[in-house]
Parts: C-alpha cells; structure tokens; sequence
C-alpha cells in the first residue's frame, strides 16, 4: 500500500452470475476467518453483513461471470472503484458452467424454460470478466482454493505476489501418491491438462478429473483428446469433457472445438455410440 | 394521498441476490415485490445433451451452500431412471453426508446470518467484537468447521465434493477417518444443545402466519434422503408425484417462478420448520428433550422461530452423524454397476435441502443423454410464502420510522434463510401452449 498514513486494507466482495460458492470460500476460513477480518477491513460483503462502506477499495474480489446488460455496467463500476480487481473462481474467470450457452441458441433456452420469455433479458454468451474489463489477478478452481485466497489476503498485507502454481494435476497427483487413474485404469482424466489448486482429489476419489481449475499454462490439450479417443471415447464425449466447467477457458474451448470438427464429420458414424 | 416505498436494494446476509419492494398507500399496503434479480443461468437447459452420470457433479453448481443436496436429489432421481439400487451401506453414508452439510449451512445461517438480527448487530464479524458474544461466534466457527470436515472427509472438498455418483460413491472413506472425528462430533453436539438453550432467551417479534407446512416423512427416520411428500393439510403422496401437488408460475418482477399447492392455489412453506413441525417425534433424542426443556410450543408459526427450528435440527444431525460414525462400515462395493449400454428411462426424486424440499426430474435417452430435466429448489417454493407474510407483516411495522420498518422487513426475509442463487434456476421447462 502507498498511503502515506497507516490503515488497514480495504476488501470488497461482489458477485455476479454464479453459485455463491466461491465468495463462501472465505466465510469457509473458520480457522483464519477472525484473524483476516482483524487485518482488513471488510467494507462490502453483502452475503456476510449488511454494513457496506463506500469504495474505492484497496481489492474486490468478484465471483460470477457476466451475463446481462446490467452485469456489465454494474462490473464496470466495480472495477472503477477498486484498486486492485482479482476474479474468483471459474464463473469470473472462464465463463462457468453456464458459458455452456455460449454453443447454443440463448433464446431457444429462453423460450423453451419460461413461459414468458419477455420478461427475461439474458446476453447470448457468459463471459469472464476479462472480457470487459481489465482484470489484475485470477483465483482459479470451482470453487477457488482456501490455501489460495488466504495467500491472497496475506500477500496482499504485506506486499508480495500470491504464490499460484501454474503446473498440471499430475504434478499434485505425484506428490500426494496417487495412482494413475489414466494409465493404470484406463479411466478419462483432465488432469494433464488441468491447473493444479484442488489438491488432485479426484483422482484420489477413483475418478478421472473434470476439470475445476481450468487449462495449465501452455496445456497440450488435443494430444490428451487423442488419447481419449484410443481410451474409446467418441469425439462427442472428447468435446462434452473439454467443454464443462471451465469449456469457455480458450485452450479447453480449442479442443472442444477441434474435436467437435471430428464429432460432425465422423457423423452418422458417432450417433450410435454416444 | 400519502404514497410509500419501501425498498431494500440489495438484501444482505442472504445467498444469491435479491430486493424487496413494497409500496404503501395511505397507509394501506398496495403491492409486494421480492425480486430476484440474479440472472438465470439455464441448468435446465444446458443439463440436455450431458451424460446422466454428469448431473450430480453439474447440478452442484447451482450452489455453492447446499451443492450435497443437489447431488442427492440427482443421483437418487438418475437411479430411479435408470433401475437401480445402491450397495448396502450407501444408504447411511448419504446420510452422514448429508449430515454435515446441514450442519455448516444450518450454523452458517443461524450465527452468521440470522442472528446479528436479533442481538442488534450488522454481521457476526460485529458480533465477534463485542466479549461477550465473542466465544458464541467461536464456537460457530467451529461447529461449520466439524460439518464442513465431515463433508469434505466423504465428498474430497466442503464445496461441490465430487465423490457422490449416480449408484452410490466413487470411493468409501476409511473407517479410521471417520472414527477420528467422533470427539468434535460429540463436541458438538452438546454446544448445539447449548446454542438451542442460548437461542431460547432470545427476544422473538411477536408475529404468526397461518401455513401450510410440506415435507418428506419417513416411517422412522427424520427426512433426509427418502420419504412420502406430507403437509399439515393432509397431503400425503409419493414423491414421484410432486408435480401433480404444485403448480408454479412466471411473475414478471422476478427471475424465479412461484410455487402455489395445487389443490388450494396457495403458498406453501418449505424448510426446518416444516420439518420439525411434521416429524417431531423423528428428531433424535437430544433435539426432543432440549425442544421439550425450552417448553417450544409446537407447531412453530412464528417465522423468526425458524432459527429454533434449525438449531434443533443442528442437533439432530450432530447426534445422527455420531451414530452413524460409531456404527460405520465401509460400504463394499461403494457403487452399483450402471447399466452398459445405458438404457432409457425416466425418474423423480426429492430430498431435504437445508433450506427444505429439492425435487429433481430427469429423462435419459438409450445414449445415457439427458432429454430433459426439471429442478424445483426450496427458495423459489418458499417466495410466494415469503410475499404472502409481508402482505400481513407490514402493517405492523408502518408506524416504525422508515429505516426501522425497512430493516424490520428485511429481518423477516432472512427468516426463511432464502437461497437466492438456487430459486433463479427454477426454470419450467415444458410451457402450456393455448
């Protein structure tokens, strides 16, 4: 902080089209919870108390992915108001699992959901919120990691940059001795293309991972399509699995456009494997 | 002629986001609104065209407090789609899941959410500055943490677990994990008894409404996962029925539908009231004693009563989670076989959310392709009941000056632990077409 007088850091926590789930996180931090409110002051925090101070903030953190008119606008505000902006989970940051409209006709959906459509304005895709404004710092994950916003808090006290691993799951995998639920079992995993964060519970569940954290840096993502197809996949399922929670993500939303290319022109061929 | 508004913006301490209109006219309340202004995110629409299998991981998503509840009400609705059964020992594993996530979502709401109301506070953050509510918020914390822990030793992490799956878990955890928390467990389930005793001084607003409760029942289990649809008005039904019992319909100020009973055209109220007032005598020995010590007067119909409501429940699942640690065997296999190649079919299902009813209805095609899905949340049953209680509740707080009658409004709202972000996902699926 560069304010000459001392003061605690002012964090604000705003939400947009999501679960709620991310911005829980940090009411999540039993164990830390009293200590950050004792470091910082927590001036907006609607799910948590009906106190809001006006901005600016030192940092917003903002959970939720932009899918109305007025999400926009109102993201707009929050950006002028805050300092630093982080996104918070997979809704901010990709898109989230509702960016699965993005493939489709929004007011088909519109249409075939409510009765009456008119009275309902929803924008064609769900954008992260890079798209519409600049956006300093990224928690991935749905939803985000604990370890990683309290790094966040801390670093944010005392000035250095949060420490978020950029490497695969499988990095996480090894350290914690999972077996390879790819190799040993034949089981379909992102986790060769997934950014480390959750902790690689899946795998340790006996489950393939699907995805939370989103792409690693510089992810090869078509090879590990490929390999799910000698897994015996069909490219459809290849797509489905790219385009999930974190499908809008650029790399995971290639891959899903790569092998839907495949899906179609495999056609009829594919309709009865799926 | 004097006109009014009240409105509150952007309600606090509740999940999801919402405001509330009500307009007044001399002195006469002229309309109601609670409106849900979170944006829909189509789960409906979007869960066509995944496989069966990815429902309960998806349908999490629709909340980050209750995701368990969602992964319950799918998977039991996809195993009826789908001809099957779970292993034994699944059964009680979902219980003890389940379990948990009641505990951190009913202490979430009561201490962080509920009651700053009633003692005078903005957040429970205020309430942690002042000594003498401080060791409560303590205890809080800890509470949601051992619910949280629970969950996450079953479902690999607090939020959206992914261990629960269509035909029973992916993985049965040890039972030396388990045992491990049967000290915090027991912890608390004698602080919950004294949270309920603690809540029992509290001073309530003197208000009651005439209701029509709906839950699960259960022939000798407190509902969690199973049970016959009932209501105070002598509804009983299976739960495969729950759309011939409801009707909801679209109200131009809100992203989430009204639920309306069938039978009458009126609210209904969903939730740990309904539950307590419809299955007291299933609630665990503790819960029955500490209710029947505090001299709780039953049916509860005073909705600020509700925080007693969940505080006995947060007991009940406290002694249930024990029981069901001390008698754990892991279940083997964890997961019934799904049918390969998948077949079509259809099935219903509704369990208790915390915040009450969740029914899921899904139909599969002979791919294991989801042809539809039909989601009915708890909140967005509860919101016509909640505009009905404001239609009898302002008039007694007219008088207050106007922040007082706003916050007033405002409190009774948060009674009913509204879970905003779950009711905009309400979406109908199959319109009427004239």
């Amino acid at each position: 902080m560069t304010t000459a007088r001392r003061r605690k850091p002012t964090l604000a926590v705003f939400k947009f089209a999501s679960c709620d789930g991310c911005q829980l996180t940090l009411l999540d931090c039993e164990d830390e919870l009293l200590t950050v409110a004792g470091e910082v002051e927590i001036a907006y925090f609607l799910e948590a108390s009906r106190q809001t101070a006006p901005g600016p903030y030192d940092v917003a953190l903002v959970e939720g992915s932009i899918t109305t008119q007025e999400e926009v606008e109102r993201l707009k505000e929050v950006r002028q108001q805050a300092r630093l902006l982080v996104a918070i989970g997979a809704c901010a940051t990709a898109g989230g699992i509702q960016a699965l409209r993005n493939w489709a006709d929004v007011a088909e959906f519109t249409r075939v959901v409510y009765a009456r459509p008119e009275h309902i304005h929803a924008l064609a895709q769900s954008v992260p919120l890079s798209e519409v404004v600049p956006v300093d710092f990224e928690l991935r994950g749905c939803p985000i990691s604990k370890r990683h916003l309290v790094d966040l808090v801390t670093s944010l006290l005392i000035g250095r940059k949060p420490q978020v691993p950029t490497h695969s799951v499988c990095v996480e995998c090894k350290r914690r001795g999972t077996v390879c639920v790819m190799v040993a079992h034949g089981v379909p995993c992102l986790g060769p293309a997934t950014q480390a964060g959750c902790g690689a519970i899946c795998p340790a569940y006996h489950r393939g991972c699907y995805g939370c954290f989103g792409p690693m840096e510089l992810p090869n993502a078509a090879s590990l399509g490929t390999q799910f197809l000698a897994l015996g996949l069909s490219p459809g399922e290849v797509v489905r699995a790219f385009r999930s929670i974190n499908g809008y993500a650029p790399a995971f939303r290639a891959a899903g456009a790569k092998f839907g290319r495949e899906a179609r022109t495999g056609g009829a061929r594919e309709a009865g494997r799926e | 002629m004097s006109e009014r508004r009240i409105a509150v913006d952007a309600l606090a301490r509740v999940e999801g986001e919402g405001a509330l209109r009500v307009m007044v006219q001399d002195h006469r309340v002229t309309d109601i609104q609670l409106r849900i202004y979170e944006p829909p995110r189509f789960f409906e629409a979007f869960l066509r065209g995944r496989r069966y299998q990815e429902a309960p991981d998806l349908t999490a998503r629709i909340c980050g407090i209750c995701p368990v509840a969602y992964q319950m009400s799918a998977a039991h609705a996809l195993e009826k789609a789908m001809g099957v059964t779970p292993p034994p020992g699944v059964r009680e594993l979902r219980r003890l899941f389940y379990c948990g996530e009641w505990i951190s979502s009913h202490v979430l709401h009561i201490f962080l959410l509920h009651l700053p109301d009633f003692l005078g506070h903005e957040s429970a953050l205020g309430m942690a500055a002042d000594p003498r509510l401080r060791p409560w918020v303590e205890r809080a914390l800890r509470m949601k943490q051992i619910g949280n822990r629970l969950v996450t030793l079953i479902g690999g992490r607090e939020i959206h677990p992914v261990n629960a799956c269509v035909g029973g878990f992916y993985r049965a955890p040890r039972r030396a994990d388990l045992a491990a928390m049967e000290p915090d467990l027991a912890w608390g389930l004698e602080t919950a008894v004294e949270a309920v005793r603690f809540a029992a001084g509290l001073e309530y607003p003197d208000f009651e409404a005439d209701y029509e409760f709906v839950s699960l029942r259960h022939p000798d289990e407190y509902p969690l996962n199973e049970g016959r649809l009932v209501s105070s008005a002598g509804l009983d039904a299976a739960v495969e029925d729950f759309e011939r019992h409801v009707i909801e319909e679209q109200v131009a100020h809100s992203n989430a539908l009204h639920a309306r009973r069938a039978e009458t055209g009126r609210s209904y109220l969903v939730g740990p009231t309904s539950r307590v007032n419809l299955n007291f005598d299933r609630l665990s020995p503790a819960a029955q004693s500490v209710a029947r010590e505090i001299g709780l007067a039953l049916p509860i119909r005073n909705p600020f009563r509700s925080l007693l409501a969940r505080g006995l429940e947060t007991v009940h699942a406290f002694e249930e989670a024990l029981a069901l640690v001390r008698a754990y065997v892991p279940p083997a296999p964890p997961r019934a076989p799904l049918p390969d190649p998948p077949r079509a079919g259809a099935g219903a299902h509704a369990t208790e959310a915390p915040r009450g009813l969740l029914y899921h209805r899904y139909e599969v095609d002979d791919r294991g392709l989801v042809a539809s899905a039909r989601i009915v949340p708890p909140t967005s049953q509860n919101l016509k009941r909640i505009e009905d209680d404001l239609w009898q509740f302002v008039p007694g707080v007219l008088d207050l000056p106007h922040e007082e009658a706003t916050w007033r409004c405002e409190q009774l709202v948060r009674c009913y632990d509204p879970c905003i972000s779950c009711a905009t996902h309400f979406l109908r699926l199959h319109i009427a077409r004239a």
